[in-house]
């Protein structure tokens, strides 16, 4: 049972990350990714990575492939255009493939990655520990290090990102909460008396 | 076999979750119609039926019978996976939400990431659905929905981070059990500032009233939704109604102590009320918080666009950073009835 769903999901997967290449229409194409992002997370979790899978979802399929979508449909891509070098450019894409393929295979086909020769670490795992809770513990005690040096970086890098596309250009109009909240009924209304004698013609 | 009867098991459970929800929903519909109208000092639908029962079947056959309109240049496919892109998250996430003690789908460990996930999803349905009509209208209102969807769910995942903290536990259950105790051992009173925080972005993220420009009807005729009719419209319709439930939920369960009852472990109050069954109180507690959407509805002016992301970035979030620390003191310092 477990084996027919891990290949139900696994066959979903390989079609969508085909798809993601060949689709025309560049949305469709996102669409597709987000069902293969979908897909694999799926796949973590019945290989028992519950917190990676989820994360998963969260993270590229939540907020990532979002953006991505954003940016997908604000842009009008000719795609027509781009395949247009296709055989031209076939010449410096394919060995680069080949050499991929050959790596991935020399990593995956080797062992190394094999459950029943990695090394297990020094730590006890408990038995009725949960995966998320596992991680967060050797997160922030073996690799705190690590772990905050990777979070400056982050930070370091939004914080450039940000300021590349900061630029005030001039004549903009934009308005200023600050000083909307500040704003008190004196400010824009005005009560006028008008002297009764004046309205003329009533009597 | 045996495999098989655990899967029609499965099935019968998930079955006795979706019905009443959507039975609710359509119920909500009502409540919303009838309070509303109440508030206005209106009568609200009162024809169908006694006391307009039966107006939510009188809406839901009127949507069925009605022909799905497609604009031309839509982008067929999916323009018709949108409606359904939306309601899946809806009710997905309901696997983990536990009604009572031990009332659940799925009791696993990651319950409130899962939630988390599964709510970031919901907008997708949105998005593809603005872009798919290809109408200016769709897109504007697509645009304005995604973009305040993915903001308030920072300020939403912050304050799912303080009450983390304040459980020890992701495991929706055991939320709740670590609030076990009379109303004010609930985690609305050490996490106030989270818990207003994760209303607000709440009714944010399912896009209601005062926060509803991604369907400001003055503005952009309907939103995202506007080029959709009949089935589909009402897909959506069942998916936003399912999102309030949800939420409403989950603050129950986060916030305001899930299954127990206001005065749980009181000497002689404690064992009277407790004889309510669990599913009860649950049920009570999310009609109020389901009440709050309504009576914001009929209270507050819609916000403008800008002061929305205004608040949600510069005020919410900030909010949530700093009580996160003040949380942090607070379990160090074991302060009061709840980090003892």
């Amino acid at each position: 049972m477990t084996l027919f769903i891990f290949y139900c999901f696994a066959a979903v997967l390989i079609f969508a990350a085909t798809m993601v290449i060949t689709a025309r229409n560049p949305v469709h194409a996102a669409m597709y990714l987000v069902l293969a992002f979908f897909n694999s997370a799926a796949l973590w979790i019945m290989a028992g990575a519950e917190f990676l899978g989820i994360v998963l979802v969260l993270v590229y399929v939540g907020a990532v492939m979002v953006l991505f979508l954003f940016v997908v449909m604000m842009l009008d891509i000719n795609l027509e255009k781009l395949r247009e070098g296709f055989v031209r450019h076939l010449y410096i894409g394919l060995p680069i493939a080949v050499v991929m393929v050959v790596q991935m295979l020399l990593v995956v086909g080797s062992g190394i990655m094999d459950p029943a020769t990695l090394p297990s670490g020094d730590l006890p795992i408990p038995e009725d520990a949960g995966n998320t809770a596992l991680l967060g513990s050797v997160l922030y005690t073996v690799y705190v290090y690590p772990f905050e040096l990777a979070a400056v970086i982050l930070l370091v890098a939004i914080i450039a990102a940000i300021m590349l596309t900061l630029r005030r250009r001039e004549g903009t109009k934009h308005q200023d909460p600050g000083r909307q909240v500040k704003v008190r009924k004196e400010d824009r209304l005005r009560t006028v008396d008008l002297p009764r004698n004046q309205q003329s013609g009533s009597r | 076999m045996a495999e098989l009867i655990e899967l029609v098991w499965i099935l019968t459970k998930i079955g006795a979750i979706l019905g009443p929800l959507i039975l609710s929903v359509a119920y909500l519909t009502y409540a919303e119609r009838k309070i509303i109208g109440w508030i206005q000092n209106r009568n609200g639908p009162n024809r169908v039926g006694p006391m307009g029962l039966l107006q939510p079947f009188a809406d839901v056959f009127k949507l069925m019978f009605k022909e799905v309109v497609l604009p031309s240049n839509a982008n067929r496919f999916l323009f018709l996976v949108a409606p359904l892109l939306s309601l899946m998250p809806a009710l997905a996430a309901w696997a983990v939400i536990p009604f009572g003690a031990g009332l659940v789908l799925t009791d696993i460990n990651a319950g409130l990431l899962y939630v988390l996930a599964m709510t970031s999803l919901g907008v997708y349905g949105v998005i593809l659905a603005g872009w798919a009509a290809n109408s200016k209208y769709s897109m504007l209102g697509a645009m304005r929905s995604a973009a305040q969807i993915v903001s308030y769910e920072i300020a939403m995942g912050f304050a799912l981070v303080g009450v983390l903290m304040a459980a020890g536990t992701m495991n929706m259950s055991g939320i709740v059990q670590s609030q076990a105790g009379p109303i004010w051992n609930w985690f609305w009173l050490p996490l106030l500032p989270l818990f207003v925080v994760y209303w607000i972005s709440g009714v944010a993220e399912t896009n209601r009233a005062p926060f509803d420009v991604a369907e400001g009807e003055s503005e952009i005729v309907a939103g995202f939704h506007v080029e959709y009719s009949g089935v589909a419209f009402a897909v959506f319709f069942l998916a936003e109604y399912a999102n309030m439930i949800l939420i409403s939920g989950l603050a129950v369960i986060l916030f305001m102590g899930g299954w127990y009852s206001p005065f749980h472990g009181l000497p002689v109050l404690g064992p009277v009320f407790d004889l309510v069954p669990d599913l009860v109180w649950f049920v009570i507690k999310v009609a109020g918080f389901l009440y709050l959407y309504l009576w914001f509805r009929a209270t507050f002016p819609r916000y403008r666009y800008d002061q929305i992301m205004r608040l949600g970035w510069k005020v919410l979030i900030p909010v949530t950073v700093v009580w996160l620390v003040v949380l942090a003191l607070m379990i160090l310092a074991g302060f009061g009835p709840w980090f003892d």
